[in-house]
């Protein structure tokens, strides 16, 4: 027989490990339950840090909700293994057109970004620039052929190969917001710039002990069908279409707070690179 | 620390066992330190026993029993049924070892991996084994949680979790041995393969390029779990276990450091090539076979090269891991064409000469046979439809690629073939020495590609690639068929709706064994492709079929029932069928599974009636090995 104390622990363990699919109870009429990353800031963590846990607190108020979490790592099989698994009914930051689930309208646009040093006086801002042939550039690598980001994408197609330094986007899980150590590699001069998806460039670089200056990248559509730009929604179960037309009215009505409480976290809006930077 | 318990216990069992146990012990400890003569390699020649996912060092999956044959097959029943608890995908072989069996479930539910002994001719419970899982946050390995199967040598029993850890469990009490982690679950690493003990030594590899794995294979001693051996599969020549020794047959291979030089910079540092497939072993050459998967996790335009050891076969020294030789299959891979496939090593008449070669049904499509002392490639024949490549080039060993369907940014690629799973995975194949046919159960699909699908990773947003597969010409999904290496040809096929994703059986009574996804357990007969006797089971199938002789003298045939794995997740695992594309491609081509079947979690075990057996001669092989832990009941 197991030890009494040791299966204790082990089942403490199991329901932390292995949240299991299926065994899914309806949400409580008063709760809104949101699957979300546990350890991705600047989107979510579990200390509830993130600017999509602002949003979320923002809407179950709004909702008269209480809010409520399961946290997943955001990787293949999320969605399956979450809301799609009748563990939560809200996903808080999904691309439009995000074809697992349904989407609300968006809630905000950003843009991958170039992250330097302020020091080096860069200034980078078109994927064309000649100096990203001998600069050391950092990507994210996400998985297999064609699955990359479109910087990895766009430069491969410029033959601009060599001086690519490549970090695993899922990195180490057991450090906080493994997808961080692209720009930690810009702070610490192991890359001359990251090229990034704007809210972790600009959230991060805001956040840097050594100045550091994010440039939209603004010239992405020659690399068609890649784009550079994303609206980013919330997402629903299919077929939930009630909550999702009580979230998008909940969007507009609230849209300039959500748009303040983004800003607040340095995440680069499209729109304000057209107003502001004037490219 | 980690603390795995066995759940029960019988008095009886342990004292018996080990009354047993102990002699076995220092037998083993005084015994010539030779493959040949290894308890395990005398396990593998007595027909009563299946002691390795494979059965054997040579990879036959061939049973020398031939009470079951072509002309009885048809009466095949029920013996018995076991649970393993988990509806997910069951790709592991059971293995019996005098007379227990020894099955592992999937990395799933709340005993994830978890070992089971039975009494293989009652199905009686002994024991089983849960390990206790590390603690990583749910979602790190988000997708493949299938277990390949066990491995066994002197009164240990073998396991891979899927976080990364191999375990040595008592054979006779179920208590944990020892156990060594070898691999970060919380960087992408995972463990899906089947061990392999070989000279005191379990192999093990790693799988997870996708998540920027760096692939190895790794030796641990049996007795201590210590590490005695790795072996990486990119990076220089040092960590490769590259030498002097080092032939390759091939010019573009030998050089120092190709496992550096044929990327770009430093990309070999993240460069996928995991070791989550098949090894064998020749004892006589004292070597090691095995392939390593695709280059990953960059774009194909960002690792420009061939990306060397990637989608390699090697050979490599089993006291020391040093590469004897190599030969890569596809250099700088565009399809995800690993070749981690299965080396059936045979003898072969080749132009008139006998050659030791090895037989490697590649995913690319190609049925490869390959002289094993050199690595010399005698022939490379399309088994399936092709168009990816244009043919192996058998002067400089190379694949030729056919540029028309070469993935390009932006551009659509319609119509190619084989798939991104090959025209074969990882469901092995089993050889007949008494019909010198090989039996391939394979796939049979083709894909679009294209750079469309919105993806979104860790808050990633990204377009990725669009990779939509469905039925190859003839408009089947799979097939099973014998494939005569000599020849160079197919002898039979059957044509199946959805991919055959088992591994296959055959016996010295000529019957063959494979299963289906759409729930049906076949047995044909090895000669013709005759389906002489099929079972409809509760769930579809994507296991190994194995057979053994019971302690009542009869043949028994087993498998695991239960849909899952790459194409079955649309089955088992909520993933909407309505999307072609999900699940990496692989829904679109099984989208209409979950009308035929749901998960199963059922370990079947067939026999022929009473009556038809005694009129049976008793089969044939013998238990060179007697006795060591049979605790008779």
């Amino acid at each position: 027989m197991r030890h009494l104390a040791n299966a204790a622990a082990l089942t403490a363990i199991l329901a932390l490990v292995l949240a299991q699919p299926g065994a899914a109870q309806p949400a409580a009429p008063d709760e809104l339950r949101v699957c979300a990353d546990p350890n991705n800031l600047p989107f979510s963590n579990s200390a509830k840090e993130g600017f999509e846990d602002k949003v979320a607190d923002l809407l179950a108020q709004k909702l008269g909700k209480r809010l409520s979490y399961v946290w997943w790592a955001q990787r293949r099989g999320f969605v399956r293994h979450t809301l799609n698994a009748g563990q939560c009914e809200l996903v808080m930051g999904v691309p439009v057109g995000y074809g697992h689930l349904e989407t609300t309208v968006p809630y905000y646009r950003s843009t991958y970004v170039f992250v330097s040093r302020q020091a080096r006086h860069l200034d980078l801002a078109s994927i064309m620039d000649e100096r990203l042939r001998t600069l050391t550039i950092g990507v994210h690598l996400i998985g297999d052929d064609g699955n990359n980001p479109p910087p990895a994408h766009a430069l491969g197609a410029r033959g601009i190969v060599d001086n690519v330094r490549g970090y695993p986007i899922y990195g180490d899980y057991r450090e906080p917001n493994p997808p961080a150590r692209l720009i930690e590699a810009v702070e610490s001069g192991e890359i001359d710039v990251a090229a990034a998806w704007g809210p972790l460039g600009g959230y991060f670089a805001k956040n840097s002990k050594v100045p550091l200056t994010v440039t939209p990248i603004k010239d992405g559509d020659k690399f068609a069908p890649q784009v550079f730009k994303f609206d980013i929604a919330m997402g629903v179960r299919k077929g939930d279409d009630q909550l999702r037309d009580q979230l998008n009215a909940l969007i507009s009505q609230n849209h300039e707070e959500i748009t303040t409480l983004l800003r607040a976290y340095g995440v680069p809006l499209v729109e304000i690179q057209h107003t502001a930077a004037g490219n | 620390m980690l603390v795995r318990a066995p759940q029960r216990l019988p008095f009886g069992i342990v004292l018996a066992s080990f009354l047993a146990y102990l002699p076995l012990e220092c037998l083993a400890q005084g015994s010539p330190n030779s493959a040949d003569h290894s308890a395990l390699a005398d396990r593998m020649k007595d027909a009563a026993q299946w002691p390795m996912p494979a059965r054997d060092y040579a990879n036959t999956r061939y049973s020398d029993l031939d009470q079951i044959n072509t002309t009885n097959a048809s009466q095949l029943q029920l013996a018995w049924t076991f649970s393993v608890g988990v509806d997910r995908g069951q790709e592991a072989a059971p293995i019996i070892v005098d007379g227990t069996m020894y099955v592992v479930g999937p990395y799933a539910g709340p005993y994830p991996n978890r070992v089971f002994a039975l009494d293989a001719t009652t199905g009686e419970l002994k024991w089983s084994y849960a390990p206790r899982p590390e603690p990583a946050a749910a979602g790190v390995a988000c997708c493949d949680v299938v277990n390949r199967g066990l491995a066994f040598d002197n009164d240990k029993v073998f396991l891979n979790t899927l976080d990364n850890h191999t375990v040595a469990i008592d054979a006779n009490t179920g208590k944990e041995v020892w156990h060594t982690k070898l691999g970060e679950i919380n960087r992408g690493e995972t463990i899906t393969m089947a061990p392999v003990v070989a000279k005191g030594k379990v192999l093990v590899g790693n799988s997870g390029g996708e998540m920027g794995v760096r692939g190895w294979l790794t030796a641990l001693d049996e007795n201590t779990g210590a590490i005695v051996w790795r072996a990486y599969s990119t990076g220089p020549d040092k960590d490769v276990l590259i030498g002097d020794d080092f032939k390759p047959f091939y010019e573009n291979l030998r050089g120092k450091d190709l496992g550096v030089k044929t990327w770009p910079a430093d990309r070999w540092q993240v460069g996928g090539g995991t070791v989550w497939g098949w090894i064998s072993y020749d004892p006589e050459l004292n070597l090691l076979y095995y392939g390593t998967a695709n280059p990953s996790p960059w774009n194909a335009n960002q690792r420009s090269g061939d990306n060397l050891w990637s989608t390699t076969i090697f050979a490599r020294d089993a006291d020391t891991g040093r590469a004897k030789w190599a030969y890569q299959v596809n250099p700088h891979d565009l399809f995800d064409h690993d070749e981690i496939n299965e080396n059936v090593l045979v003898d072969l008449q080749v132009n008139g000469a006998t050659r030791k070669v090895l037989i490697h049904p590649g995913r690319n499509g190609y049925m490869y046979v390959i002289d094993r002392t050199t690595g010399e490639v005698l022939s490379a024949d399309a088994f399936d439809f092709i168009n990816a490549y244009k043919g192996v080039d058998l002067k400089t060993g190379k694949i030729i690629p056919n540029d028309e369907m070469t993935p390009v940014l932006g551009k659509t690629i319609d119509n190619v073939c084989p798939s991104a799973p090959g025209a074969k995975d990882w469901q092995p194949t089993a050889w007949s020495p008494r019909t010198k046919l090989l039996y391939v159960p394979h796939q049979h699909l083709c894909m679009n590609f294209k750079a469309s699908e919105v993806g979104y990773i860790a808050a990633t947003p990204f377009v990725g690639a669009d990779v939509d597969m469905y039925a190859g010409p003839g408009g089947y999904r799979g097939e099973f068929m014998a494939w005569d290496p000599v020849a160079k040809k197919k002898v039979w096929e059957i044509h199946e709706k959805f991919p055959v994703w088992t591994g296959t059986l055959v016996t010295a009574g000529d019957v063959a064994f494979y299963g289906t996804m759409d729930r049906l357990f076949k047995a044909v007969d090895a000669k013709t492709g005759n389906v002489l006797w099929q079972f409809r089971a509760g769930s579809g199938f994507i296991g190994q079929p194995v057979s053994y002789r019971g302690s009542d003298g009869q043949q028994y045939i087993a498998i695991l029932s239960g849909v899952g794995g790459w194409p079955g997740v649309v089955a088992n695992a909520e993933v909407d069928p309505r999307v072609r594309n999900s699940a990496l491609g692989f829904t679109g081509a099984t989208q209409d599974l979950p009308f035929y079947t749901a998960g199963g979690s059922e370990l079947l075990v067939f026999k022929l009636p009473r009556a038809n057996t005694a009129a049976d001669h008793p089969s044939s092989g013998s238990n060179s090995q007697g006795n060591n832990n049979a605790a008779p009941r």
